[in-house]
């Protein structure tokens, strides 16, 4: 455990990739297979079912720490971070004398972590206690965040793979593939991934996506509009149906297995052949249309779907790619090539072919791109038509190319401390604009300030504070936003009645008064009318 | 209900019936300045009193038009009807925790102040009081300190580990107080010389004048060079400057109690945080106050609420001083 404590405590010191690539391969150049297995299981991101309940974890540790449950918040506040708080309490607790004489491997914190949730509060509490006496901060903090969940160090998927395949001499593109799917949680999944046989592949595992990035300046920088194949940007989720071996398996983009939410995709897609790989978006969508994101948010997250909703609620896959087909990999292949065997095997189930937007010219490509709003998605995407299917983000032959966004003006009304790297400075913000003299909240947004401004606006907030609702603090209504969004949705789950997708902060607009931002009618006649709805 | 013996004023705590005021920022006669960290120590008043250790670096702070009253540890000096001494705060040299006795009556002022050892400067000394005006900077049970010795030798392994990567490490800390405390607890690992940014080397000169062991230092300079391998020592604001080109590869690490939180140290992005505080922590707080006696704490600077709501849960007659100010900047420490 105090091996895996000092690489995260590595990785966390540096802001290098290099630097980190070295620390994690050094890590698994010294550590036992069935420990190393965990600290990628943790690094990738994943996490233990809840083994006990966090208040009740939280109450716990306050007790030994004779802290209250006030005091606690207060020190959350400050920290951001749960599993750091009750780290830094545990350890500045009095009367410690067992500090570092616990040095389990991480194999067996795993254990106990996972052995704990069989027991009941009463025993969890006890293990627990007799734990936290034992070990210092590095490893008190482990330990909670095990229990937790959410190591975020900065070490993506990519970095991962990267050390993985310095220390083991395995292809970066073999170590992604047998990355995806179920979580490395075991000494024996993780030995696999480095099995010298590379035809073993798992049924249900997707290929890793292959991402666009944003166009940057003029598309008639990117040559011949002949050589490129334009298409819609839909607002859905990223997503791989995988038939294979007479099962079929739904992955989102995430690399969560999401076949269980969609049933009605799931089930359209057992007529397809076997060894069939689809790339595409999964939708909700009605009479041949998008439905809102929000109808396509019902259907997550559930392990059941109910009749209802999928009847009201109804899905779709909207095909974007080709990449295996009897059971060969197609991704190298050209993107002509994949799209006309894409649309035959779509055919065979029913599944939409997303379509492909065609223009003599960039211009006219551009005058077309101007319909996207009123057809509910976000712009155009833009692939090469000599493309291979690639890994990842990688730049240069698929660009998204978003239509601009929608803006509006309004006034900072709450803000909530964030997390993680944010701890301590209030960055979640609420904005509201006006409806019959008040004024009405209608989105949070998180990004577009720079740190300076994050201080500033910081420092003014504590010093502007009207209330507190725990960590939320309402302030006077004196500053003014321009934020831009991608589209406004009518909800009745906001009290404006409208969502906005994916507000961000556009500028601060220092200049204007609060009564000159904008209404909510304003607001409300920018929703595009979803059609089918 | 009697009058208290200070009460906030002119960004300070004034005494009226001494007609001085304790570490004030706007215009008054007569001052007693805790020690000479700008947000303490400002030129606006006529006559300052300070510590006799204190006494060079207030000069220099404030300029030479100020009249300067130094005073030995714990000498009683007569402010109209106040009885007034100065004693140890630990904080940075000279630092002096502030007696204020009138009709019998004892306020002590803490200013700011540390329990853990320092070489720069004369320890914190307990002074039994009445009341106890107590800073609360990190007035939080998350905010303990690891000791000095321990912390030191964790910058020593990180100079010498960047060192052997060919970079150089590039240590932000307050340039006084902080940066002399961490030149001269290396001595126990170095004799090296280590360079200095022009804010912090004047003021490592006045320690060294006064006899204060530390590592030889040099100032940066303007003249090209390689900083390989060298260790700089520089307030946090020049991070932000183009001071910062000229090093190449470089390390950095900022030195402070806000360390403690990795939030904290990642949302500015240090390389590397060290946990190092010219304040009390929290139990270093919660220990003073119980040991001056005072019947009355008041608190001001950071947390205040929190060491208020601690203290009278346990009985202590405690009040946030009212008018103080709130939370402090991640700088100021």
């Amino acid at each position: 455990m105090r091996r895996f404590a000092a690489l995260y405590d590595r990785l966390d010191r540096t802001n290098s990739t290099n630097d980190k690539v070295a620390a994690i391969v050094a890590y698994l150049a010294a550590a036992p297979a069935a420990d190393a297995a965990w600290a990628v299981f943790f690094l990738s991101g994943e996490r233990l079912p809840a083994p006990v309940k966090v208040r009740e974890m939280t109450e716990w540790a306050c007790d030994v720490c004779g802290v209250d449950a006030a005091t606690f918040e207060v020190c959350y506040e400050e920290v951001g971070d749960r599993a750091e708080t009750l780290a830094l309490l545990l350890e500045a607790a009095p009367g410690r004398r067992d500090e570092g004489t616990w040095d389990p491997p991480l194999r067996e914190v795993v254990e106990l972590v996972v052995g704990l949730r069989s027991q009941d509060p009463a025993a969890q509490r006890a293990a627990l206690t007799a734990r936290w006496a034992q070990l210092a901060l590095r490893e008190l903090f482990v330990l909670n965040k095990v229990i937790t969940g959410g190591f975020r160090v900065g070490v993506s998927k990519r970095l991962l793979v990267r050390a993985l395949s310095q220390w083991s001499g395995i292809d970066t593109a073999v170590l992604f593939h047998r990355m995806m799917g179920a979580p490395i949680d075991s000494e024996a999944r993780f030995r696999g991934l480095f099995d010298a046989d590379s035809t073993d592949a798992d049924r249900a595992r997707p290929y890793p996506f292959f991402l666009a990035s944003p166009v940057e300046g003029e598309v008639a920088t990117l040559g011949e509009v002949a050589d490129w194949q334009a298409e819609w940007k839909w607002d859905g989720i990223r997503g791989q149906l995988v038939a294979r071996g007479g099962e079929v398996s739904l992955w989102s983009r995430g690399e969560e297995l999401v076949t269980d939410s969609f049933p009605d995709i799931a089930g359209a897609a057992v007529g397809l052949p076997d060894g069939v790989v689809l790339d595409g978006e999964i939708l909700a969508w009605r009479d041949g249309a998008p439905l809102p994101f929000a109808s396509l948010q019902r259907r997550l997250g559930r392990k059941r779907v109910g009749k209802k909703t999928l009847a009201d609620y109804p899905c779709t896959f909207l095909c974007y790619d080709l990449l295996e087909e009897g059971g060969a990999d197609l991704r190298a292949a050209p993107l002509r090539a994949r799209r006309a065997r894409l649309e035959a095997t779509a055919a065979l189930v029913g599944f939409p072919v997303s379509e492909v937007v065609v223009a003599e010219s960039w211009g006219a490509l551009a005058r077309l791109r101007e319909q996207s709003r009123g057809r509910g998605v976000e712009g155009m995407m833009l692939k090469r038509l000599d493309s291979p299917y690639r890994t990842g983000r990688v730049r240069g032959d698929w660009w998204k190319w978003k239509v601009d966004p929608l803006e509006l003006d309004a006034v900072l009304v709450y803000a909530q401390p964030g997390h993680g790297r944010r701890a301590g400075l209030h960055t979640d913000y609420t904005f509201a604009v006006w409806s019959e003299g008040e004024l009405v909240p209608v989105a949070k947004a998180y990004t577009g300030l720079d740190n300076a401004e994050i201080r500033e606006l910081d420092t003014w907030i504590r010093r502007n504070t009207t209330d507190k609702f725990g960590p939320v603090r309402q302030v006077a209504a004196e500053h003014v936003f321009e934020l831009h969004f991608d589209s406004a949705q009518r909800s009745t789950r906001h009290k404006s009645g409208v969502a906005l997708r994916f507000p961000r902060i556009a500028r601060w607009r220092r200049e204007r008064e609060p009564q000159s931002a904008n209404r909510l009618d304003d607001v409300l006649a920018m929703v595009g009318e979803p059609s089918g709805d | 209900m009697t009058t208290d013996v200070l009460t906030p004023a002119a960004g300070g705590l004034a005494c009226p019936a001494g007609d001085f005021v304790v570490d004030p920022l706007t215009a008054t006669t007569t001052s007693v300045v805790t020690h000479a960290h700008a947000d303490h120590a400002r030129a606006v008043a006529d006559v300052v009193h300070c510590s006799a250790e204190g006494a060079a670096v207030t000069r220099r702070r404030l300029g030479d038009a100020v009249k300067i009253i130094a005073h030995e540890w714990g000498e009683r000096f007569q402010l109209g009807d106040a009885a007034v001494s100065l004693h140890p705060a630990g904080h940075i040299r000279g630092s002096a925790q502030v007696r204020v006795e009138v009709d019998g009556v004892t306020w002590v002022v803490s200013g700011d102040y540390k329990r853990e050892e320092d070489p720069t400067c004369t320890p914190f000394e307990v002074v039994p009081c009445d009341v106890f005006v107590t800073e609360a900077t990190f007035a939080l049970p998350i905010y303990r300190w690891p000791s000095t010795a321990q912390v030191v030798e964790e910058i020593w392994s990180w100079w010498q580990a960047n060192a052997a990567a060919g970079k150089c490490s590039m240590l932000f800390c307050y340039a006084l107080g902080k940066a002399q405390r961490v030149l001269a607890g290396l001595r126990a690992h170095t004799d090296r010389s280590v360079f200095v940014h022009g804010a912090v080397s004047p003021l490592t000169e006045a320690y060294r004048d006064e006899g204060i062991q530390m590592l030889p230092t040099a100032p940066v300079g303007k003249e090209r060079r390689s900083f390989a391998g060298e260790l700089v020592v520089a307030p946090p604001s020049a991070s932000r400057s183009t001071w910062m080109r000229r090093f190449g590869a470089v390390q950095t690490g900022f030195a402070s109690g806000w360390m403690r939180v990795r939030g904290r140290r990642r949302g500015r992005g240090w390389d590397r945080g060290f946990v190092l505080s010219d304040h009390a922590d929290w139990p270093g707080i919660v220990e003073t106050v119980a040991a001056t006696g005072a019947r009355r704490v008041l608190a001001y600077h950071g947390r205040a609420d929190l060491l208020v709501a601690y203290l009278r849960d346990r009985g202590v007659d405690a009040a946030p001083l009212a008018g103080s100010t709130g939370s402090r900047s991640m700088e100021e420490d």
